[in-house]
């Protein structure tokens, strides 16, 4: 009887250590863990297109295939983006009505800063991109803010990026739960469908990445912001990462956020964690 | 008698479908559009309007401005039904993303 009693016992023990292990595993599984995320991104693009250097995915398309490559090496003997780089270069080293330039609003004058951003900021709690710290900048200074979408912001990015070219992403996540839940939200924004045709950015960047939709070639989610801003044929002019997001909506059908809304702040800081070892190529130029 | 019979019959099957058919009226548009608004403010409220309803609310308004209110209800039952979609899919993938992400 009391063999009996103590087998029950020693069973009941073993069924609640399971339970227990099996409830941590699950908590684990949920818990966020961007460097967990990063890896396993990384991992999973250069498993799906092996003959494709890590380093490599930021030229997006012409990554994928030869013929686009030699098209676009031939390209950047005589860049698109080359007027906006001139004109981006010109405007940073000019002066605001106060004296003051861009140089005073970032670390190291802003030269070779690109990779750093966004960053995630403790002090609001959110995001801050290049492209809004920018236009911080303009009205610290007095100056009005330029549209995310538009010329102007391309032109400055395209500068910016420049000078960091070849320099590793940096995205850090600081130990601040605010921070973590702004990854989760773009992680989240990312694989979300929505729109009319139900697509989710990982449709046509993850599942679809490499593959011709009408005559582009899909670029791969990694690396997809290290060229950026980008001069597309497309739009017959340069763009930004606020304009590259609103375009991508709306092509899904789904009514674009506001530029530099939290999510698209979100998205960014997400993607670009993703991307962090990767050099930045920016400005771009892609079809 | 007969006659007579299948002649009311037949009366009473063309009234209803002629007041089946009947044109919409300014009420019906009313209706019908503040339905579909209120479906879009519920899908704008989830940060997932979608292009297709803004549209067809844009065309039933111009259809009602221009008099034709059967294009009109047409097009706001259209925006309705593209608005509630759009809700239905906000609410489907608040789970349904973790489906799809790379572990």
């Amino acid at each position: 009887m009391q063999a009996r009693f103590a087998i029950s016992l020693a069973s009941a023990a073993l069924a609640l250590a399971a339970l227990v292990l099996i409830a941590r595993s699950a908590t684990a599984a949920d818990a966020p863990d961007p460097a967990a995320d990063a890896k396993a991104f990384q991992d999973f693009f250069t498993r799906k297109f092996p003959a494709v250097k890590r380093e490599d995915f930021v030229n997006g398309p012409y990554s994928m295939n030869e013929d686009m490559r030699k098209q676009w090496e031939e390209k950047e003997q005589f860049p698109p983006y080359e007027f906006a780089l001139e004109a981006g270069k010109e405007m940073f080293s000019t002066p605001f009505k106060n004296g003051k330039t861009y140089a005073d609003c970032f670390p190291n004058g802003g030269i070779g800063i690109r990779q750093d951003y966004p960053y995630f900021d403790t002090k609001e709690g959110k995001v801050v991109t290049l492209e809004l710290a920018l236009n911080r900048c303009r009205e610290a200074n007095g100056e009005a803010p330029y549209s995310y979408v538009k010329d102007e912001m391309a032109s400055l990015t395209a500068y910016m990026a420049f000078t960091s070219r070849g320099k590793p992403f940096d995205v850090k996540i600081p130990n601040d739960a605010r921070a973590l839940e702004a990854y989760e939200n773009g992680k989240r924004y990312f694989y979300t469908r929505r729109g009319q045709l139900n697509f989710s950015c990982a449709s046509c960047h993850v599942q679809g990445a490499g593959q011709r939709m009408r005559a582009e070639i899909l670029a791969p989610a990694l690396g997809i912001l290290n060229a950026m801003p980008i001069y597309r044929s497309e739009w017959s002019g340069m763009g930004t990462i606020s304009r590259r997001f609103v375009t991508c909506n709306t092509q899904t059908r789904a009514v674009p956020l506001e530029p530099q809304s939290d999510e698209y702040r979100d998205l960014e800081y997400y993607l670009s964690y993703l991307s962090n070892g990767l050099p930045i190529a920016g400005p771009g130029a892609r079809p | 008698m007969r006659v007579l019979a299948t002649s009311i019959l037949s009366a009473l099957a063309l009234a209803a479908a002629t007041s089946a058919l009947a044109a919409a009226s300014d009420a019906d548009f009313k209706a019908a559009f503040a339905a579909a608004e209120a479906a879009e403010k519920q899908a704008g409220a989830l940060r997932n309007r979608w292009t297709t309803t803004e549209a067809a609310l844009v065309e039933a308004k111009k259809a009602a401005d221009a008099g034709d209110l059967d294009r009109a209800v047409a097009a706001a039952k259209e925006a309705e039904a593209l608005a509630k979609a759009s809700i239905f899919q906000a609410n489907s993938e608040k789970e349904a993303w973790k489906a799809l992400e790379i572990r």
